[in-house]
């Protein structure tokens, strides 16, 4: 019985994980021609694509790094508030919004004629050009990304034994000293899959970077889309894709937590 | 040096009166036990006294420091959980280390006390070990060794054996008993167990719906119950209805007895108490009451014995002689063990009512 269950997963698995993994597997193997060559490999490793990479690390980990310092606190906060699920919900709501809609939001509030600018002018300021630039892309990115890390986050807070933190002031510590040795430490967890769930996204956007940030973000999300739609070089682009995967595999082995391990 | 004094405490939860007027001295160096039912306001009393929770109204002083605005962190007091409150993220020494580093207390003597409170709490061998690898008993004591490494004045106990099998309690509050009058230092331990009550305390107050009905040693809690509730509470009784004569008489179902109270009105109604295992059982006749045994349990170190006397009362006795159903015999206990409870009667009433005819009777 429980075989038969398992077989619409199985069959899921295969049909749109391993097959489209091995597909591109294949691909990358695969010249422009269709002969079998290991000369994307060696592209990918030249100076060009391990800038793009070190780059595309830098912008993930930048967007991880201040979603993480938004969010931690303000998953603090509503852990505190009467009205939890409320807030709660009031950070989730956007989620709901498709990703392309709210680029597109931030682009008529980031515009030249957008309501930034409109604010700056009426204050006598100077217009500046905020879009297309790498601060427009961390700034769209950072919020998509926060009620992504706000709610793993919030959780494990959430789930906190009350009496620990009675018992950590109980001790003498103060409110700071309960924050950096209790609860910080006991909601890791919570941070850790914050970081999965925002740092991996975040190494391929390529769609932000096109619509905000114009070409001035070049990261391995916008090459594949370049090596796919405009090269047409399917080999190349699922070399960066397997890099990417690795990359991925790498990060979520860094930060897999304890009990996992065993 | 650090007696607690709670002066007209009341606790509000929104519209829920937890406490009502709690005035109360807790005095240095003493085994105190908070006894009551869940609900009765006992846990919360104790969070007053660590400084979780603020009472609505009232004082409460440390000596002659008033405490109501020092938080928690600032008290020199520490307090056993219920549920320990072991932080799982350390192991044994790190948890015990907590408050010492806190405090920033130097390495060198940090270890030295935490080595020390290990030992008095027998955990030496577990000291690397993780919380969550100690059994029940191992981790009160942890919670125990965390709670005296930082040499409180004060120790809070809240149902701190509860979580245990029995065995274990027993073992522990003796551990315990020992470990306060080691340490000199007041312990107030919560419970709703009455025998754990009776066995630790040098003093117990017993608590119902937000009041201290009474507080006294075990024995006079016991012994001298001030009313139907608490003699219920601590131990099992036999309370029946009766008159007070005079001095020193009270009548029982129209029968006069002897008694050795008084200080009350003649007329006044008042409950007698007797205690099931001061009943002793006599051939019929010879006793205060003929009765029929209705019932025998076998309680393991007594039997416990149902009669029903001529007026169709019952009476529950606790007696190692033996007996059997149906069969009648007579009941008899000596005027000492008589205990006259008038109803409505306050604390100071009653003690008062004790004092003035002490050693008269």
């Amino acid at each position: 019985m429980k075989r038969v269950l398992a077989i619409p997963y199985l069959l899921w698995m295969v049909v749109f994980v391993i097959l489209p993994i091995s597909f591109m597997i294949y691909y990358s193997f695969n010249d422009m021609s269709g002969n079998l060559t290991l000369q994307n490999y060696a592209e990918f490793l030249s100076s060009n694509y391990l800038k793009m990479t070190l780059n595309s690390f830098w912008y993930a980990f930048l967007i991880t790094v201040i979603t993480l310092l938004i969010s931690y606190p303000l998953a603090l906060v509503i852990s505190r508030l009467k009205h939890k699920t409320f807030w709660l919900l009031i950070i989730i709501i956007p989620t709901w919004i498709n990703i392309l809609l709210k680029t597109y939001a931030f682009i008529g509030i980031l515009g030249i004629n957008g309501v930034v600018n409109t604010i700056f002018e009426t204050i006598g300021l100077t217009q500046i050009q905020l879009l297309f630039s790498d601060f427009a892309f961390i700034t769209v990115a950072v919020y998509i990304f926060i009620p992504f890390m706000v709610l793993p986050i919030f959780n494990s807070i959430n789930g906190i034994n009350k009496n620990l933190i009675s018992a950590s002031y109980d001790l003498g510590a103060s409110k700071w000293e309960t924050l950096t040795r209790v609860i910080f430490p006991l909601s890791l967890e919570g941070v850790k899959s914050g970081i999965q769930i925002t740092f991996i996204p975040a190494l391929s956007l390529f769609m932000l970077s096109r619509l905000v940030a114009g070409n001035k973000v070049v990261t391995l999300g916008t090459a594949i889309e370049q090596q796919f739609l405009i090269n047409e070089n399917w080999g190349m682009g699922s070399t960066v894709g397997v890099f990417l995967i690795l990359f991925m595999v790498f990060v979520m082995l860094a930060t897999r937590t304890k009990k996992e391990s065993v | 040096m650090t007696e607690i004094r709670l002066q007209n405490i009341h606790q509000y939860f929104d519209d829920a009166h937890i406490l009502k007027n709690i005035d109360f001295t807790f005095s240095e160096g003493k085994f105190y036990t908070i006894l009551g039912p869940s609900g009765c306001g006992k846990t919360t009393l104790l969070k007053i006294i660590g400084g979780f929770v603020n009472p609505t109204s009232g004082d409460l002083y440390f000596g002659d420091k008033k405490m109501n605005d020092i938080p928690a962190n600032k008290r020199q007091v520490n307090t056993v959980f219920q549920d320990y409150a072991l932080f799982p993220h350390l192991n044994v020494y790190e948890n015990v280390a907590f408050g010492l580093k806190i405090k920033k207390v130097s390495k060198s003597e940090r270890d030295e006390r935490i080595k020390e409170a290990l030992r008095f709490t027998n955990l030496t061998d577990f000291k690397e070990r993780d919380i969550e690898s100690l059994s029940g008993g191992q981790k009160q004591r942890v919670a125990i060794a965390r709670a005296i490494v930082n040499e409180p004045d004060i120790l809070l106990l809240d149902e701190s054996l509860s979580a245990l099998d029995h065995n274990l309690r027993v073992e522990m509050q003796y551990e315990l008993k020992e470990l306060q009058q080691k340490l000199g230092i007041t312990f107030i331990f919560v419970t709703h167990d009455q025998e754990e009550a009776l066995a630790l305390s040098d003093e117990i107050l017993v608590m119902d719906r937000g009041h201290i009905v009474q507080a006294g040693s075990p024995k006079d809690i016991y012994d001298e119950p001030l009313n139907r509730y608490v003699a219920d509470f601590i131990g099992e009784s036999n309370i029946v209805e009766g008159e007070m004569l005079e001095d020193g008489k009270v009548s029982i179902y129209g029968r006069a007895y002897e008694c050795v109270d008084g200080g009350v009105k003649r007329g006044t109604p008042v409950e007698v108490m007797v205690r099931p295992e001061d009943i002793i059982l006599k051939p019929a006749g010879e006793g205060h009451l003929n009765v029929t045994v209705d019932s025998i349990l076998f309680r393991g170190v007594h039997y416990e014995i149902c009669v029903l006397d001529e007026d169709g009362y019952e009476w529950v006795i606790h007696t190692t002689q033996r007996s059997e159903e149906g069969k009648k015999v007579s009941i008899y206990f000596d005027k000492e063990n008589m205990h006259i409870m008038v109803p409505g009667e306050k604390e100071e009433e009653f003690n008062e009512r004790l004092e003035s005819y002490e050693g008269i009777l």
